[in-house]
């Protein structure tokens, strides 16, 4: 279990300060995924970095399993360390030892005896599907076997916590998903604990129990990533789901509609349809599963105005489903344009809300 | 002079030489690793900050590269009686020839350690490895490839400068080459010698590059 509170790292250089990280709250229960979503320059890196003291954040708390990192110092730091796995963008290998060497590095910095040493790292290997590479060196094998090769050697201390720093960033999009299917597997045969940064949504999509979006230094939402996809105004779900930006014409209503779980079984475009006679027109729409449930958006134009369909979107919001009413942009456009222009959502979201439109978030 | 009598001056002197050469070599090699080391985890966001002491020892590291290797010899000279008792010999050459290419070896020792990709030692810190096991199964261990590399050009380096000191009383093919070759107009010594040199220089080269390939894994 990962505990962070209110933590901040600031990096003074030349009389200027940088406010990396800015207050992070963060909790990962025991077994669970997180993973923390941002573009370069967010804080991510800092962030991730902070949980294992290789940089020091000037105030906040780091609770790992119970015990607050901050108190340590020196070799109970480095114990503390040794409990606590991590994977590497670039994976971080010694290229002057082979495979079975690498993953032998954290057993002998722990002070393993070399018997039990090479009993151990066949173990590992093994675990990540690497034995017939054992005496291969780094340079001698392709970048997701040196993942592997990264995931065995931070697994040899026998973790409960896995930090993973853009683990799949490097990798090209089938050997991502082989990686993260490993951490998964991983996470559910060792009940790991995996925090991960990562500015693919792609990784969320595929591993996150829970999930944050970070910029500038703080998380601009942050939860069940089930739970944020059908959040109205959710970056996360406008970056997983990128629909067309459309304006809707004059006298008719764009509505995005997002489902997850149960709610896909409802035939509730028909059900729109019927009830209030209204003919549906599908504009865009995705369905993906995510963390094993299926989760969809779809973007459809209604007849009329905003405010005369106000009963119809009513009954979509009772039926369990997260409603937005897309409005028109720029100075011509509605009274309530507020945000319009703004909606620069991160991580390969700006396709969805482009400049013609954006996505207001609708009034409770 | 014929070869008959030319060739049995060239062992002794060769033999010098590589005497010379070996022993500078072991002290500097030793020494030049220990100085080059301190001036990379002493530095500002090092292993071991300590920008003072980091200063210091470019400083000492820079004015002794800048000094001409023959003045250098000359300079020392006090320093060179009072640790061996001459000033004068193959072995009191040895004191001035080390002095001159620790600071040499140093550099090459800073580059070659400065070629280690910081996430490996981001790695190994995260795995909670002490700062000496990262010195030596990190740095010094990955760096092996460049510390032999350097070593092989600071040898070559010495091998000239004891052909220097061989003008100013130490012995070795420098020394032949000066006393014969060119003040004797011996024209047979002076071409023996620049091929012995020539000789010696390439198969140091050729067992440098040989032991740094086998310390490569790409």
């Amino acid at each position: 279990m990962i505990q962070i509170e209110k933590l901040r790292k600031v990096y003074r250089a030349r009389g200027r300060e940088v406010t990396a990280v800015d207050g992070v709250d963060l909790t990962v229960p025991e077994g669970e995924i997180f993973g923390v979503l941002g573009r370069s320059g967010a804080g991510k890196s800092t962030l991730l970095r902070c949980v294992n003291l290789l940089e020091r954040p000037d105030a906040g708390r780091v609770v790992i399993d119970g015990r607050d990192l901050l108190t340590l110092n020196g070799a109970a730091l480095r114990r503390a360390r040794q409990g606590i796995g991590m994977i590497h963008q670039h994976f971080g290998l010694l290229g002057s030892r082979t495979v079975a060497g690498n993953v032998a590095f954290p057993l002998e910095v722990m002070g393993v005896p070399r018997a039990e040493r090479s009993a151990r790292v066949a173990e590992l290997l093994d675990l990540v599907g690497l034995t017939d590479h054992a005496r291969a060196y780094p340079a001698q094998i392709s970048g997701g076997q040196k993942q592997r090769v990264g995931i065995a050697r931070a697994l040899a201390g026998r973790p409960k916590v896995l930090l993973s720093d853009e683990a799949t960033s490097a990798l090209d999009p089938e050997t991502t998903a082989s990686i993260l299917e490993l951490l998964r597997d991983l996470n559910r045969r060792l009940g790991l604990t995996v925090l991960l940064i990562t500015h693919e949504m792609e990784v969320v999509k595929r591993i996150c129990d829970s999930a944050a979006v970070m910029r500038d230094g703080r998380f601009t939402e942050s939860g069940p990533v089930t739970e944020l996809l059908a959040r109205p105004g959710s970056e996360l779900a406008r970056g997983l789901f990128p629909l067309p930006p459309a304006a809707p014409r004059d006298g008719s209503t764009v509505i995005e509609v997002t489902f997850v779980g149960g709610a896909t079984d409802q035939p509730f475009v028909s059900a729109l349809a019927r009830r209030y006679a209204l003919d549906v027109n599908i504009l865009g729409g995705a369905v993906e599963t995510v963390g094993g449930e299926r989760v969809g958006r779809l973007q459809l134009e209604l007849p009329g105005d905003p405010a005369s369909n106000a009963e119809p979107i009513a009954f979509l919001r009772e039926s369990g489903l997260a409603v937005e009413i897309r409005t028109a942009a720029g100075p011509a456009g509605t009274a309530d344009t507020g945000t319009a222009g703004t909606g620069t959502a991160g991580t390969g979201a700006d396709r969805a809300s482009g400049t013609a439109a954006s996505i207001e978030e609708d009034a409770r | 002079m014929t070869w008959d009598e030319v060739t049995p001056l060239l062992w002794p002197a060769t033999r010098e030489t590589l005497y010379m050469t070996g022993v500078s070599t072991l002290f500097t090699a030793v020494l030049g690793l220990l100085i080059g080391v301190l001036l990379v985890i002493t530095e500002r966001g090092g292993l071991l900050p300590a920008p003072p002491v980091n200063r210091v020892l470019g400083v000492v590291v820079n004015v002794g590269r800048s000094l001409p290797f023959l003045i250098l010899m000359v300079a020392i000279i006090p320093f060179t009686q009072a640790l061996v008792g001459t000033s004068i010999g193959n072995t009191a050459a040895i004191v001035p020839l080390t002095i001159g290419a620790i600071p040499f070896y140093a550099r090459l020792v800073e580059i070659a350690l400065r070629e280690v990709d910081p996430g490996v030692i981001a790695a190994a810190d995260a795995m909670g490895a002490t700062r000496r096991e990262i010195v030596g199964k990190v740095l010094l261990r990955e760096a092996r490839p460049g510390l032999v590399s350097g070593l092989t050009v600071t040898v070559i380096a010495l091998i000239g400068y004891t052909a220097m000191a061989g003008t100013v009383g130490g012995g070795g093919l420098g020394n032949l080459a000066v006393v014969y070759g060119y003040e004797r107009f011996e024209g047979k010594v002076m071409l023996a010698t620049v091929v012995l040199l020539v000789l010696l220089v390439l198969v140091i080269q050729a067992i440098g590059d040989f032991t740094a390939r086998r310390l490569t894994h790409k």
